[in-house]
Order: C-alpha cells, then sequence, then structure tokens
C-alpha cells in the first residue's frame, strides 16, 4: 500500500505498517504534508505546518528503527496539534492576532508525550481564537470548511483538528475542550473525540481559557485510535497542580470489554430542548444497538440541563477574564505601536489584538466579578454549578455511563449564527453539562451515512475516571455498526 | 436603563480593552441579551448550596522545596515586543 493510500487508515494500521516496516514514518510524513498542501488552501484546517521539522523527527524515527531501538506507541504517525498547545519552536497562536508571532520558548507536556510516544508533529490547527466559539469562524486566520461538506462548518472550537482527521491528513489530532470544543466538532465532522475526566491529562503549557474546565484529548477516525492516544496522554504531571496523582489503568485494554449487563442511562432533557429530530433518532437507534448487544437502557433525569449554558458562561468567562489579563503587550505577543503611557498601550494592544468573542467574554467576565456582581452572578454559577454535578452523582447511581445526542443539530452553515452571540452559545447545550461536572465523556460517529446525510455524534458520559468503562461501550459500538 | 444594561464603557476599562464608540454600542446590545438570558439562574434555589472550588475532590498536592531549572534568560525575552537584553521594556510610568 502506498503512503497516501495509508493516511486514509487508521492510526492503528498506520502504526503496524510502521511496525512492519511496508512504510517509513518519513514516507508517511511527507504524503501528509502533500495533502495538507493540496487541501489546505480550500479547507484552511492548519494554521502553521512544520515540513522541515516534521520530516527531520521522521527521519529521526526511521534511523531508530533501523538501529533497532524501541520506538513509542505512535511508532512515527504524522499528528497535529490545536494551536491552543505550545509547541517548543514552532509557532502557537491560539487563532489570535495578539499572538501571531509568539515562539513558545518550551513544549507543553502533552506535545513532549506526543513526541516521546514516536508522533510526528507536522502541524498546529485551526481553531476558533483562544478557543472561544462553537463553530471555527472565530479564529484570526479565517474559517475552516467541513470535509464533509464544505459549505458547513466543521464545529468548534477545535475545528481543524476535527477537520484534519475527517480529511484525513492525520489519523491522530489533539484538541481541547471547555464546554464541548473536542466532541462538537468530532461530532459535525463525522470523527471520534474525546475529553477525559478534568485533571487526567496534564494542562501546562496549553494556552489558559478557562482553567477549572480546560482538558485536551484527542481527535480520531475510530475508537481504537483513540484508546490507544489516551494512554499516551494521560496521567499525572507535577507541573499541573491539578493533575490527578497516580498512574491510570489503559484504556486501551478495555476496549474489549463489551457492554453485557452495562446500564446506559438516558437523560430526557437530552431529547428536548430544541435536539433535532433527526438527531434524536440516530441517538435512538444507537440505544437500539446497544440493547441488542446486551445492554440495558436506563431512564435517568438531570433536571438541572437548562441552566447549564448559562452557568457556563459565568464560570467560563469569569476564568477567561483573569487568564487572558497576561496578554499585555510586555512580556510576550503583539504591542500596539501608538498608545500615550502604560495603561493606554495595555489597552490599546489587547482591543487590537482580540477579537469580538474573545471581548464579548473578557467583558462579561470582569462584569461577573467585578464588585458587586460577584455573588448574584459568579458565586450562584458555582452553587447551580454544584447542583449540576449532583445530577450527574444521582444518575450514576443507576447507571454506568449515560448516553445522549453530542449536539442538537448536525454541522451548520457557516455564517449562520454568527450575528447572534447568543445562539451560537447554544450549541453546546448537550456538551456544558459534562464538562461543568469535570467528567470524562466522548462523541463517536452514529448516523447512517447511506443517504449521505450529515454525520450525527452519539455522546457518552462516564463517571470521574471510568474512561475505560467509556472507551469499552464505544469500542462495542463501533465494532457492531462497522461489522455488524 | 433595564435590568440587564452592562456599562460597556466602565468594564472595558476594568478589562484594560480600549474601544471604538460604536464597538460599545454594539457590545451593550449583545452582552445585554446575554446578562437576560444569564438571569435565568435566579430561578434556581441554592440555598445551602456549596459553590464548586473544584470540579472533582483533590487535595492540592505539595512538592518538594527544591529549585528546579528556570528558563534561560534570553529564551524568556525573546518573544518580548521591546527588551534591553536584561528586562522587558515598559513605557515610563513615574517622571
Amino acid at each position: 500500500m502506498s503512503a497516501d493510500a495509508l493516511l486514509d487508515r487508521s492510526l492503528t494500521e498506520q502504526v503496524a505498517a510502521l511496525r512492519a516496516r511496508e512504510v517509513t514514518s518519513a514516507a508517511l510524513t511527507e504524503a501528509a504534508l502533500a495533502r495538507i498542501g493540496r487541501d489546505n488552501p480550500r479547507l484552511n484546517a492548519g494554521i502553521t505546518v512544520d515540513r522541515v521539522a516534521a520530516l527531520s523527527a521522521a527521519a529521526a524515527i526511521d534511523a531508530k528503527r533501523s538501529a533497532g531501538a524501541e520506538i513509542g506507541p505512535l511508532s512515527g504517525v504524522p499528528v497535529g496539534l490545536k494551536d491552543m498547545i505550545c509547541t517548543e519552536g514552532l509557532r502557537t497562536t491560539a487563532a489570535s492576532k495578539i499572538l501571531d508571532t509568539f515562539i513558545p520558548p518550551y513544549d507543553a507536556t502533552v506535545a513532549a508525550r506526543i513526541r516521546s510516544a514516536g508522533g510526528v508533529i507536522v502541524g498546529k490547527l485551526n481553531q476558533d481564537e483562544f478557543a472561544m466559539g462553537s463553530s471555527n469562524e472565530n479564529s484570526a486566520y479565517g474559517p475552516v470548511r467541513n470535509p464533509v461538506d464544505e459549505t458547513r462548518s466543521p464545529g468548534g472550537s477545535s475545528g481543524g483538528s476535527a477537520a484534519a482527521v475527517a480529511a484525513r491528513h492525520c489519523a491522530l489530532t489533539l484538541g481541547t475542550d471547555t464546554g464541548g470544543s473536542i466532541r462538537q466538532p468530532a461530532s459535525f465532522c463525522g470523527v471520534v473525540g474525546v475529553k477525559p475526566t478534568y485533571g487526567r491529562v496534564s494542562r501546562w503549557g496549553v494556552v489558559a481559557f478557562a482553567s477549572s474546565l480546560d482538558q485536551v484529548g484527542p481527535l480520531t477516525a475510530t475508537v481504537e485510535d483513540a484508546a490507544i492516544a489516551l494512554d499516551v496522554l494521560m496521567g499525572h504531571d507535577p507541573k499541573d497542580s491539578t493533575s490527578i496523582v497516580g498512574a491510570p489503568e489503559s484504556v486501551a485494554a478495555a476496549l474489549d470489554r463489551g457492554v453485557g449487563g452495562l446500564k446506559i442511562g438516558i437523560p430526557a432533557e437530552y431529547f428536548t430542548q430544541g435536539c433535532d429530530e433527526e438527531v434524536a433518532a440516530a441517538v435512538r437507534k444507537a440505544l437500539s444497538t446497544y440493547e441488542r448487544l446486551g445492554a440495558t437502557l436506563v431512564d435517568v433525569s438531570l433536571p438541572h440541563t437548562p441552566y447549564a449554558v448559562a452557568t457556563y458562561y459565568l464560570i467560563a468567562t469569569a476564568e477567561a477574564s483573569s487568564n487572558l489579563a497576561r496578554y499585555d503587550g510586555v512580556r510576550y505577543g503583539r504591542r500596539a505601536e501608538a498608545y500615550s503611557g502604560l495603561a493606554d498601550m495595555y489597552g490599546r494592544s489587547r482591543a487590537e489584538g482580540f477579537g469580538d468573542e474573545v471581548k464579548r467574554r473578557v467583558m462579561l467576565g470582569t462584569y461577573a466579578l467585578s464588585a458587586g456582581y460577584y455573588d448574584a452572578y459568579y458565586l450562584k454559577a458555582q452553587r447551580v454549578r454544584t447542583l449540576i454535578s449532583r445530577d450527574f452523582a444521582r444518575a450514576f447511581e443507576r447507571c454506568d455511563v449515560i448516553a445522549a445526542p453530542t449536539s442538537p443539530v448536525t454541522a451548520i452553515g457557516l455564517g449562520e449564527r454568527v450575528a447572534d452571540p447568543l445562539q451560537m452559545y447554544l450549541l453546546d447545550v448537550f456538551t456544558i453539562p459534562a464538562s461543568l461536572a469535570g467528567l470524562p465523556c466522548m462523541s463517536l460517529p452514529c448516523a447512517d451515512r447511506d443517504g449521505g446525510g450529515l454525520p450525527i455524534g452519539l455522546q457518552l458520559i462516564a463517571p470521574p475516571l471510568q474512561e475505560g468503562r467509556m472507551i469499552s461501550a464505544a469500542a462495542a459500538y463501533e465494532r457492531e455498526v462497522s461489522h455488524g | 436603563m433595564s435590568d440587564h444594561a452592562i456599562d460597556v464603557q466602565r468594564v472595558a476599562e476594568l478589562a484594560r480593552l480600549v474601544l471604538e464608540p460604536a464597538e460599545v454600542e454594539r457590545f451593550e446590545v449583545e452582552l445585554g441579551a446575554c446578562l437576560e438570558y444569564i438571569a435565568v439562574l435566579q430561578q434556581v434555589d441554592t440555598d445551602r448550596v456549596e459553590p464548586t472550588s473544584h470540579p472533582l475532590p483533590q487535595v492540592t498536592p505539595f512538592r518538594s522545596d527544591v529549585a528546579s531549572a528556570a528558563l534561560p534568560l534570553e529564551r524568556a525575552l525573546e518573544n518580548a515586543p521591546a527588551t534591553d537584553g536584561e528586562s522587558f521594556l515598559v513605557p515610563r510610568v513615574v517622571g
């Protein structure tokens, strides 16, 4: 098989071909770079391509393999990273003009883990600016087009990461998820996307948006591929004080457990609230597949779901207003050319460097934290967040995992919701609650695409630290629909 | 001013954003709509509910009090908009 044809295969198959020396990492990386060069002018999935360093990393891996040395589980496969993730010597913009020329002096822990596992970083992927958005239309580098239908959005904020997998530029990309930014684009582009338990994956070196919610995770074409990537990414990092202490169990080891006897909770609230009938029908069909595989469906209730979006937009914006205070034109990032005095330099550098959505969120967060409003807004939201977490805890007394739609709609048209920020926020209505509760969750494709329809995502949510249980449930479904 | 009005000029000053007059006007409308939506939270009874401080119960870990290598000076300065080779340069603050 040619290196180009191998790009259409899964990460697992690419790894097997590399290990069997059927292809070199250099050839596979060259093929990936050629595809990116061909598609990127149209899809705009990448912001920065790192041709020279990628080919040199690939050649180094090939040389190691020839010398008989052990290569990590990624074995020399090309990998793309969302541009929120710092990469030493490689421009990292967070899709913001304010970081247009920023070249990190260090690797984020997740970038270092990808490299030491044998991943070849080919470039940095487009996204909404500072991960603030649900359609990838808030990027300073222009929107990404959905490879499934180029008139549509790939979702956001990790739109480039989902599009790069859907277009088979890379079998593995990394995204970040704060309120659904991995799962929703995975759903729109028909790929698998996983947000691990909060704290499972290090946030060190990842551009901070909302620190109590941000989490890095993989986007892949298959569930098995996601499991392999999770085993590379997860684990304690002393550099991140919120990192969970202790070694996680292998997720890949859980792939074949099956769903016999598994109790799957179905939250009624996720099938109303503006969920398209087409989406609900596809998810219900997936649930009947689970029943056929031996799982039991249980009705559960998550009564505070209607308050999740409002809660999120106070907590995430408050944390963002604090995190983004660092962009002041002093230590790194853009400085305005004309100003009068220090405060004016801050204000003009930020106003010129940030896009509209970032300004909106920074101001909303500043307002929510300001004197006189803190109790009414921020503290109130943190109390409702507790109630949302309790809903999940109560539901998990009756079930092992929860299944629901990832997004209430399929991929929206480009430009369709940009005029109304609130309508855009409501796209995240089904992904935000699990983020607020810090739970592991994922999206996997469940639409019957034979009729040429758009992808639909099935969302699975598990109790804290139960990535293995979630992945085994996802793998069972995937096996059934691809071989059944 | 309605219940959900926001003094954008004041908030922009706190957030260190120099806005154009047209932006102030537009953000007033957009942020006003957000606040109106967010007001839904006032319907929720949160008496005797603790605010979440961390999504999962976790104890902040300690590390040994040992110095570790920091970024070398030149690397720390390499992204700075203005530097004299030893420090970040900013506009004069005191006369």
